[in-house]
């Protein structure tokens, strides 16, 4: 369906555009709540995100575990199924980059693809379980991969100060050296000093992948029927339990995927007791970005600009840095509710047309 | 071994009761048809509300501050919930996503608020409830120890709620047509109930609930707000599956999650459990809860329309 | 005259189609009137309006003369109308006393006064004949019994008109004489009936008028007595309709499928289907009749795979298949038209060229080397949709979804017949569809009978497995009752032997 106006969009990239704007709309009404001046607030949120170089450079490197985890989350969702254990799902992968880059002292070009190997197989490993539950045993894979997390959680929380405890804090592990981490010092010039690193590139390359999974190939092809009508996967003889079990495992294998860029990439060592809220975030970004690949990545972008922006906005005015979490919530909530904007757009339509 | 469980029993109750109230809310409202996820952020918004009143007020009315800071989170709970209710049943949203919307909404906008009232986002109240001895109960040889000594109000307060929805549930009118409208909704509507309010009851309730179950956090064994509540929405979210959606089975459930919690977090101390690794105890609710959702999976008495949207008029 | 029910010139329009164009309908007291069209026709919409379900967008409706407003069932209740659906609105796990009562329980103080209620269904049951348990929860009890806890719920409410939605779909034929039995004594009693139907048999042995629609539009409203079926059905259908099939005589071939003394469960883990055994030969059609849930689904279950086998085994053109996973019987030559389009049969979401070869889309040239050709999909999905008569908004890249459920079916036979298979299973092939479509398939699956294939046809609808059949096993309780050939049987013999009595057996 198109409507109307000068670029011709499909109808979920003009709701998703609409809920970011009534997201924007709530937040300015909050910060004015608070008093503060919005117009203000909003121009240091986005100059903190894009002000200069080295600024893009740390919107970006803040975007790239966000469009894995997003990644993941829009992965499962088109092939049927609610990745909430993200979040677990890149503590355990990162956990597993981080243990083989801590552990084996090989050369950078030979490291770095076995430690995302890891992170890959890791977060994969952790899917599988809530991917079989939910395969064999019909258990709702929403309770499941929550348990997961909390199992991933405490099981890290034990096992770095175990193993590999750094030696300032208690709380967290050992630094990576930088020949194991996705730092690469010509784009950290390029970028003016900022934290990017390699992990963007991981990043894209993930979001061309899933694109192309999703839409050329025959696993694409299963695993969208399964998750679409399983029931006539079935009589049509796709293996459905099959399908839901590799469904997860390649968006744990993202997720885990997304934790190697955040402990290996834009930090150099893991903190226990912290539940990445990527992983959360993960669902917001894959819901607005309407679950598609291209959308995921613009959307991933775009929160990583009000989360790179906020401390600045913080720093500059009183607001505080929440603002850019709760805009980001209130987003989420008009993206779920887009029938409202649905039917105010059909309501539109037909004022249009009438009058 | 007794000694043991006198010693850990009031610490596993107090953990229990606000999953226990929390758990009730997601009972009144998957029953009537709307699968909320959105307990845990419920819980967050209680404690909020809770924290603020009682801090505001404490000052001007020590004595009775802490219940108006109950009623309050009651209130924000409900009125939170409403966000949800309307999202479900008015514009049939996915009920997952808008479950985890509202959670998100929920820590973001409390720390934001809490912000601007104490720098940190943190809100500490200053005296929660006091520990009292049930008079006459609790001189009861044995199970006066047990259950009657040093036990909070809010403990009865929940264990009457419990009560009560055992008995509105399945004596009353409201309760069938309740149960009606998450078994099939169309049958509840072409016999003439009204399927939306049913289930806009059934949401508020469970937002009531639960934000009552996180300002009892607040007022029992925490005594601050934080932003989160440790993802014991999630785990009243188990044990409402564990107790398959039934009163007493739901009492189990966050009874056994209580206990199995507090020894987790008591192992240091006591000699007996020292020698299990911790991260075991503290895994263990979790993976249990795991083993029950697969052992309960074929004989799952979820309400059957849960989760399902509803259009009045359609067939 | 005594008009109990007026709608007149009733307006009802949903998103995309005008399901009420201006109708006139009139039911007077006493009298049971039937309200025929095809699938789709309206008579539910108008009904549901009836009942409060749904607004008319224009026109009035009066009761006893007065004009009333039905703003919700419990209004409609209130005036005295009771509706049974065509989908029972049964809580599963309510007992029978609960179900009828829900909405208007009776109470004292807080609690209900479950005993009071079960008292009072006990004796309508018994002065109406309509006898059933109200301790027993329903999903323990047959189809049948459900039907009329169903009646049950609106005499409960002193309904003065009753409303059937098309409910013989699920009884045998002694049980729609029953049904017709209870339905004239009530209309005896002074109830009055208005049946919802398709079925010209059950008008012209039960009714006194009938009102036809057509496309959302009223026909007329005609005598029964004075009219025949053929002059209903054409008034139906808008032109003349022969409900006979070319068939012509045709010497079946070897045997390609064989059922050997198959057991299946059912999904309550008790048998389904119990000592099942069977032959299909190539160039024939063979009926299964059976009423809904008596084993024909566990059979068809088990023959494409989506099923396991408790015992037995099953043979095709000699080759055990019976634990053969789903997509190895499909390329071994069995196609499968599956009952419920919806569920099993189409990915609504998906196009209807992704839905063309969803068996084959792994084979060349559809994919190679596990990417998908989409040139190739998109032209076998245009060839189905040319050989059979799809029609669809945006041609093969249109959703599923969008096509009309006689499209849908269509879409769905062609891409079975496609396959070329050795044995073809129809099951439930016509069910929801105007004639038009159903015309077209019964010639469809005729065409592959007499091109030498072997069919086996499952229906509910008995004219449809008479007709098309040329032998005809029946089932009941999951048994084979007997197996008899369609040209030298009617419909009263299938019946006796749908309902468990066998062949030659005085009933």
């Amino acid at each position: 369906m198109k409507l109307r106006f000068r670029i011709h969009l499909p109808k979920t990239t003009i709701v998703s555009l609409l809920a970011v704007v009534f997201g924007l709309i709530a937040g300015a009404i909050l910060i004015l709540a608070t008093g503060n001046n919005p117009f203000e607030g909003y121009s240091y949120l986005f100059r903190g995100g894009l002000m200069n170089i080295e600024r893009v450079g740390n919107t970006l490197a803040t975007s790239t575990p966000l469009i894995l985890a997003g990644l993941s989350v829009a992965f499962a969702f088109r092939t049927g199924l609610f990745n909430i254990g993200a979040a677990g799902q890149m503590l355990f992968g990162g956990f597993c980059a981080t243990a083989v880059g801590l552990t084996l002292n090989w050369p950078k070009a030979i490291i770095l693809p076995v430690m995302m190997i890891a992170a890959i197989t890791g977060g994969a490993l952790w899917a599988l379980i809530p991917g079989i539950l939910k395969a064999r045993f019909n258990v709702h894979e929403v309770v499941s991969t929550i348990m997961m997390n909390w199992i991933s959680y405490w099981v890290i929380y034990y096992i770095i100060p175990a193993y590999f405890k750094g030696s300032y804090l208690e709380t967290e592990s050992r630094q990576l050296p930088h020949g194991a981490s996705l730092k690469a010092d010509w784009l950290t010039h390029l970028f003016g000093g900022s934290y990017i690193n390699l992990g963007i590139f991981i990043a894209v390359a993930a979001v061309v992948a899933t694109a192309f999974i999703l839409d050329r190939t025959v696993m694409g092809y299963e695993l969208k029927a399964v998750g679409l009508n399983r029931y006539a996967a079935e009589y049509a003889g796709i293996n459905v339990n099959r399908n839901i079990v590799l469904s997860m495992m390649i968006a744990g294998a993202l997720a885990g995927l997304g934790g190697a860029t955040l402990y290996t990439g834009n930090a150099l060592s893991m903190q226990i007791g912290v539940m990445p809220s990527q992983g959360f975030d993960g669902i917001a970004v894959s819901l607005l970005g309407s679950n598609s690949p291209v959308g995921v990545l613009g959307a991933a972008i775009f929160f990583g600009i009000l989360y790179s922006g906020k401390g600045f906005m913080n720093a500059m005015t009183r607001i505080p840095p929440e603002i850019a979490d709760t805009i980001i919530a209130t987003i989420i909530y008009f993206a779920a509710t887009s029938v409202l904007i649905e039917r105010a757009l059909g309501w539109l339509k037909q004022r249009k047309r009438g009058a | 071994m007794w000694t043991i469980i006198q010693q850990i029993f009031p610490y596993a109750v107090a953990f229990t009761i606000p999953l226990l109230i929390t758990a009730l809310g997601g009972l009144f409202s998957e029953r009537s048809g709307i699968v909320n996820i959105g307990l845990d952020g419920l819980m967050v918004v209680g404690s909020f509300a809770g924290a603020l009143t009682i801090y505001k007020l404490q000052p001007m009315m020590p004595k009775g501050a802490v219940w108006v800071g109950l009623l309050a989170a009651m209130a924000a709970g409900l009125l939170f919930s409403l966000l949800h209710a309307f999202a479900c049943i008015n514009l049939n949203a996915n009920q997952v996503i808008s479950g985890t919307a509202i959670n998100m909404i929920a820590y973001a906008l409390t720390i934001f608020l809490a912000r601007n009232v104490t720098g940190s986002g943190n809100i500490h109240i200053v005296s929660g409830l006091v520990r009292k001895d049930v008079p006459l109960l609790s001189s009861v040889p044995v199970i006066g120890k047990l259950f009657f000594s040093q036990t909070y109000a809010t403990t009865w307060l929940v264990l009457l709620i419990l009560v009560l929805s055992w008995f509105v549930i399945y004596k009353t009118a409201f309760g069938l047509r309740l149960r009606a409208c998450g078994e099939h909704p169309h049958a509840a509507d072409s016999a003439g109930v009204n399927v939306y309010g049913v289930r806009y009851i059934g949401v508020m309730i469970s937002g009531a609930f639960s934000g009552l179950g996180g300002a009892i956090i607040l007022v029992t064994y925490s005594g601050e707000f934080t932003g989160n509540v440790a993802g014991l929405g999630f785990l009243a979210l188990a044990s409402l599956i564990f107790g398959q959606w039934k009163p007493l089975g739901i009492l189990a459930a966050t009874f056994f999650f209580g206990f199995a919690s507090t020894i987790a977090n008591v192992s240091q101390v006591l000699p007996a459990l020292a020698a299990i690794p911790g991260v075991i105890l503290k895994v263990f609710p979790y993976a249990v809860t795991l083993i029950a959702l697969v052992i309960f999976s074929k004989s799952s008495q979820a309400p059957r329309a849960a989760g399902e949207p509803f259009e009045h008029g359609k067939r | 005259m005594d008009y109990v029910v007026e709608m007149l010139n009733i307006r009802k329009e949903f998103p995309g189609v005008l399901a009420n164009d201006n109708i006139t309908f009139i039911l007077r007291k006493g009298e049971i009137h039937a309200l025929l069209g095809e699938n789709g026709a309206g008579k539910s919409t108008l009904m549901g309006i009836l009942f409060g379900m749904y607004q008319p967008d224009s026109g009035i409706i009066r009761m006893y003369g007065k004009e009333v407003h039905i703003s919700n069932p419990n209004v409609a209740n209130a005036l005295g109308i009771g509706m049974v659906h065509q989908h029972f609105k049964l809580v599963h796990n309510f007992t029978i006393t609960e179900n009828i009562i829900l909405g208007m329980e009776p109470k004292t103080g807080l609690t209900i006064d479950i005993k009071s209620a079960a008292k009072r269904i006990k004796e309508l049951s018994e002065r109406y004949k309509l006898n059933v348990d109200p301790d027993a929860k329903i999903e323990d009890v047959s189809v049948g019994v459900q039907q009329r806890v169903e009646i049950l719920k609106m005499l409960y409410r002193n309904a003065e008109v009753l409303i059937l939605d098309e409910p013989t779909a699920v009884l045998t034929p002694q049980e729609v004489n029953e049904l017709m039995n209870i339905m004239k004594s009530l209309a005896a009693e002074g109830k009055s009936i208005i049946l919802i139907t398709h079925k010209l048999k059950e008008i012209k042995a039960v009714a006194d008028r009938c009102t036809v629609i057509r496309r959302g539009k009223l026909v007329g409203t005609v005598d029964v007595a004075a009219a025949d079926e053929s002059q209903l059905a054409e008034m139906m259908v808008g032109r003349q309709v022969s409900f006979k099939v070319d068939k012509q005589e045709k010497e079946p071939g070897e045997v390609i499928l064989k059922v050997e003394n198959l057991s299946v469960l059912s999904n309550r883990k008790v048998l389904g289907l119990k000592n099942f055994s069977l032959e299909v030969h190539a160039g024939e059609i063979v009926g299964i009749a059976g009423v809904d849930g008596n084993g024909q689904s566990e059979l068809v279950e088990a023959i494409t795979g989506l099923k396991r086998v408790e015992s037995g085994r099953i043979l095709l053109k000699g080759q055990d298949i019976t634990n053969m996973p789903v997509r190895s019987r499909i390329r071994s030559g069995i196609a499968h038209i599956p009952e419920d389009r919806h569920k099993r049969g189409l990915v609504l979401d998906y196009t209807i060229a992704d839905n063309m070869v969803i068996e084959i889309y792994d084979q060349f040239p559809f994919s190679q080397k596990g990417l998908l050709n989409k040139d190739s999909i998109r032209s076998y999905a245009e060839k189905i949709m040319n050989n059979f008569d799809v029609r669809a908004g945006q041609g093969a890249d249109s959703a599923a979804r969008s096509l009309s459920g006689g499209n849908q079916q269509k879409a769905i036979v062609g891409r079975e017949i496609e396959l070329n298979p050795e044995l073809l299973i129809a099951v439930q092939p016509t069910r929801g569809l105007d004639v038009g479509s159903i015309e077209y398939i019964h010639k469809r699956l005729v065409d592959q009978r007499d091109k030498g294939k072997a069919v086996l046809l499952v229906s509910l609808e008995l004219d449809e497995i008479l007709n098309l059949s040329d032998r005809i096993a029946v089932v009941n309780n999951g048994e084979l009752v007997g197996i008899v050939n369609a040209s030298n049987t009617n419909e009263n013999e299938i019946g006796l032997m749908m309902a468990g009595i066998k062949k030659g057996v005085e009933a």
